[in-house]
């Protein structure tokens, strides 16, 4: 008896040895590439050459870091990448309230203001969480042209808030569908209107899925490429997309540790928004899936 | 103080009708209880009073006006949910001041209504905290007192107790009776429980399927239940329902005869108007009886073969058939033990006949 | 008797509507006139600039005789069996890990998640790099001792859209790990008892119990990954640049170039038009089967 326990103790102790080992493994494999961004983007360029890939910097620079963000030359200009870092930060604020705080009323309408053919209306607005936007962009070019708009930051916040919202409603809606329905008839009853409700009581109680909605349109605005290299040129592009030209400029000898740098520039804010509230990022992931 | 007035009313959704043709007036200071499985339209129309449903047809009127299209606020009414239905960001002050704000109330008339519901609920000391700390008892106050200090005209309740524990639903309860007496002010409550009915109503409507089936004074529902869907739904346990057929007796006055074990047997005296007695003599009818309107006798009476007894501490229920169905006796404890043969007597001025096949009482 | 109705209250009853229409109009007018548009433009004979006449399926039939498309329908398959299998078989097996009480779990989860963060641009330039023959692992490799290590992949043609899945998975894996994370967490603890009492192994009781279990979980994640897989256009641009060559040409890129850079928008609106409807086939049972579910979970 003892020893069969003993060897059961055993088999335990490999099965968690072989556990850990796994996903330590596992765990290497994801950060290495983050590891080499930032060693690369630490080193000069000759030691780079020199043939050093994974290890630590011999000699620390931040020369690469310098020149990424403030000279570092995309199309005719070096400028670096700081003009487009700021345009992706002006298109993004708006755009996210914008999408996130329409989100909001809607899903507030189609789960406490039901009417007939509601349920018509979120099905429709469903689809677009999953649209292909290649089957849009070639008349939204068109649009965003006649309006005055194209190659501008805000026919950017245009486009980001259009297609955001289906996203944003449904994140509301599946929220406030678990909020019952008695709060707003008590509040219906205390004499409290649509937006009143709207204000004091559902925005309140929505605050989780506000962050959920808010970093989960930021992280899918800032990282978009598409839209971006489609509708803007020149001084306007976002951030993704100057990075990419950067990347894949041609003449001379390729500057790897600008190009880390440049990429580490164009991923901080995603990640600390993910550092700092991973939580929040998780549940609008898994919103994706209609129930995880 | 109000009167309520329901006027045929109808409620559909699409093709679906909740509600058909429902008619009930209670007066002022009533408290009308709405009874009726899960589902049977209970809350539908307790919110088409409230004006959060739409009515598709008919009336409702409160104190003779017209409500059907005034908006909730306008009707001077005040509502309790069963999920209590607090506002989770306010603490309970401002959940109670919250209605006396929108509607202007200067803060210190705020304050003393709500230092006056505080009093009256023993909630004083819980006005700082937000619902999340309170237990369901303490929401269940605070969702009241959230009611009270708007001095309605009608107060509507929406199964206030369901989620309360058994102890404590007891208790809220005579609360709820002791706030009834105190306001005086009209009161429709909303209950699956038929001793909530009882206890609580001047008037009980017992519904089915957007139906009421019976409309009354709780002991007039009680003993004269207008079907035997009413006859099983009050009470606990239910009215027994015993086949039968129905004679003139030897006094002229209406006689069952049903089949037990041990043979055919007699119960006389039954009350039944003459002309309800001549359209069914010599018919197949239904008997409601009471468990507690059967007791041991030493005289003639039913004899019956005990299958099962159950205590139940105040009394023991014995379980026997009957007319091919089973039947339940409340006795005295330990009048009855399983295997018996006992002679039960019943009260027979009491006994209520249904029309076999309609299933509705006959007079 | 009956007491006016204020235009105010009128107007509240139509609110709810009003409050939608903007977002509604929104909808309607960039997502479904938008693709009508599109489809109007594929059967058109447009080049440079949308012209509207009416051509037929000529521009399909333009697209489906364009080798670069086939190629990308070709990649596309390749691209999203592969990327699925290993993202649902590696995501899958981490979840299992993860759900056996192990401690750090949080660091952990965090670790496998952060690429979800990055943009596909990052990720394309950081894999690109790693991927690189003479700077990167193989160099790496080979300077340990392995001279004759060869990971050149990224070259090769033949081999180029293996490395698209490789930073794929890298980049979705952790999406996956949620997901059936999730799942796991949702299934009583008590089956797993029942199991163990009656004396099934731990390996068993997860091949025929929790993983059958985990249905909804391998939907989701299927029909999700299959849609990325659809529309990933920037990793494939930032990565490999749809070469060498047109060797990880992608329908998503093969649409960009058509009709941005090689002036055949009816050839461009008719690929989009494909890609749509391959997305349509799979999302639109899903959502109707999960709407369906919530209707009955009501
Ligand atoms: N918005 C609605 N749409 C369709 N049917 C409804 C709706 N609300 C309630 N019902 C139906 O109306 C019936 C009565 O519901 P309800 O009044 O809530 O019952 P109760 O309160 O007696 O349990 C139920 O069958 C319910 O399914
Ligand atoms: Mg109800």
């Amino acid at each position: 008896m003892a020893t069969d326990l003993r060897s059961a103790r055993r088999a335990q102790n490999w099965g968690r040895l072989f556990i850990y080992g796994s996903l330590a493994a596992m765990a290497a494999f994801y950060l290495m590439p983050l590891w080499v961004m930032i060693v690369t983007s630490l080193k000069s360029l000759d030691e780079i050459y020199s043939g050093s890939f994974i290890g630590l910097p011999k000699a620390v620079t931040f020369d690469a870091w310098a020149k990424a963000w403030g000279t570092a030359c995309i199309g005719t200009k070096c400028e670096g990448l700081k003009p487009y870092f700021v345009n992706s930060l002006v298109m993004v604020i708006p755009a996210v309230i914008l999408s996130s705080g329409i989100g909001a009323i809607n899903g507030y309408v189609l789960t406490k203001w039901r009417f007939k053919g509601s349920n018509i209306v979120f099905g429709m607005l469903l689809f677009g969480c999953f649209l292909p936007f290649q089957a849009v962009i070639l008349p939204m070019a068109q649009v965003l042209g006649r309006l005055g708009l194209s190659g501008t930051i805000p026919g950017l916040v245009l486009v980001h808030t259009v297609y955001g919202i289906a996203f944003t409603t449904l994140f509301f809606r599946n929220y406030f569908i678990t909020i019952p329905d008695e709060l707003t008839k008590a509040a219906q009853i205390d004499g409290a209107g649509f937006f009143r409700i709207f204000f004091s009581i559902m925005l309140p109680a929505a605050l989780p899925i506000i962050v959920v909605s808010c970093i989960w349109q930021f992280t899918q605005i800032w990282n978009d490429f598409l839209f971006g290299v489609s509708f803007t040129a020149g001084d306007s592009t976002p951030v993704t997309v100057a990075l990419n030209n950067i990347v894949n400029v041609t003449m001379g000898r390729k500057q790897y540790n600008v190009d880390m740098a440049s990429a580490m520039i164009a991923a901080i804010p995603t990640l600390v928004v993910y550092v700092v509230a991973g939580r929040y990022f998780v549940r609008g992931l898994t919103a994706g899936a209609v129930k995880g | 103080m109000a009167t309520l007035e329901i006027d045929r009313v109808k409620k559909s959704y699409g093709q679906m009708d909740v509600l058909k043709e429902v008619s009930i007036s209670v007066g002022d200071g009533d408290f009308l209880v709405l009874l009726g499985p899960s589902g049977c339209g209970k809350s539908t129309l307790l919110n088409m009073i409230a004006g959060l449903e739409d009515i598709t047809s008919g009336q409702i009127r409160i104190s003779g006006d017209v409500v059907n299209d005034l908006s909730p606020k306008d009707r001077d009414i005040a509502m309790v949910f069963q999920s209590y239905a607090l506002y989770p960001t306010m603490t309970v002050r401002q959940n109670i001041e919250f209605g006396m704000k929108i509607r202007g109330v200067p803060p210190e008339a705020r304050a003393k209504a709500t230092k006056a519901a505080a009093d009256m609920l023993q909630m004083g000391h819980l006005l700082d905290r937000k619902p999340s700390q309170l237990s369901g008892g303490q929401r269940q106050r605070v969702a009241m007192g959230r009611a009270i200090v708007r001095e309605p005209k009608l107060f509507l309740f929406d199964e206030p107790l369901s989620n309360l524990d058994a102890k404590l639903r007891v208790d809220m309860r005579t609360e709820i009776k002791r706030l009834h007496q105190r306001l005086g002010t009209t009161i429709v409550y909303v209950t699956h429980d038929q001793i909530e009915a009882m206890t609580l109503a001047t008037r009980i409507a017992v519904m089915k399927d957007g139906v009421v089936q019976h409309f009354g004074p709780p002991q007039e529902v009680y003993d004269r239940p207008a079907n035997t869907y009413v006859a099983r739904f009050v009470g606990s346990p239910a009215m027994n329902i015993i086949p039968a057929s129905l004679q003139v007796g030897a006094d002229g006055l209406a006689e069952a005869v049903v089949s037990l074990p041990s043979g055919e047997a007699r119960i006389a005296g039954i009350p039944l108007s003459a002309a309800a007695l001549k359209s069914h003599a010599g018919q197949k009818v239904l008997l409601g009886i009471r468990p507690e309107h059967f007791s041991l006798t030493s005289g003639p009476g039913l004899s019956v073969h005990i299958d099962v007894v159950e205590p139940t501490g105040p009394d023991t229920l014995a379980v026997f058939a009957m007319g091919g169905t089973e039947v339940i006796a409340r006795l005295e404890p330990f009048a009855a033990a399983a295997g018996d043969r006992l002679t039960l007597a019943v009260k027979q001025e009491k006994v209520v006949v249904f029309d076999a096949s309609s299933e509705t009482r006959l007079d | 008797m009956q007491k006016p109705i204020s235009l105010k209250d009128r107007l509240a009853a139509w609110l709810p509507q009003l409050v939608l229409t903007p977002s509604i109009l929104a909808v309607f007018v960039g997502v479904y006139l938008f693709i009508a548009w599109t489809a109007v433009i594929s059967f058109s004979s447009s080049k440079m600039l949308p012209r509207y006449d009416f051509v037929g399926l000529e521009q399909y039939i333009r697209l489906w005789s364009t080798p670069r498309w086939i190629t990308a329908v070709e990649n596309l398959f390749l691209f999203t069996v592969l990327f699925l299998a290993i993202t649902i078989a590696v995501g899958l097996f981490m979840a299992i890990l993860l759900d056996q009480k192990v401690r750090a779990e949080g660091v952990l989860r965090a670790v496998y998640l952060y690429p979800m963060a990055l943009s596909f641009i990052v990720t394309g330039t950081a894999w690109k790099w790693i991927l690189n023959p003479s700077l990167g692992i193989q160099k790496v490799v080979n300077d340990l001792g392995w001279h004759s290590f060869v990971f050149d992949w990224i070259t090769r043609p033949e081999f180029a859209i293996y490395c698209v899945v490789i930073a794929a998975v890298w980049q979705s894996t952790g999406f996956a790990m949620a997901i059936f994370l999730a799942g796991l967490r949702g299934i009583d603890n008590s089956i797993i008892k029942a199991a163990q009492i009656e004396g099934a192994s731990l390996t068993r009781i997860y091949l025929s119990i929790i993983v059958p279990m985990l249905r909804p979980a391998f939907l989701s994640v299927i029909v999700l990954l299959s849609y990325i897989s659809i529309k990933s256009f920037d990793l494939v641009l930032a990565l490999t640049n749809a070469g060498p060559g047109s060797a990880t040409e992608m329908p998503s890129t093969f649409m960009f170039s058509a009709t941005f850079r090689r002036n055949q928008m009816g050839v461009g609106a008719a690929s989009a038009m494909m890609m749509l409807m391959t997305v349509a086939a799979i999302i639109i049972p899903y959502l109707y089967s999960e709407l369906k579910e919530d209707r009955n979970g009501h």
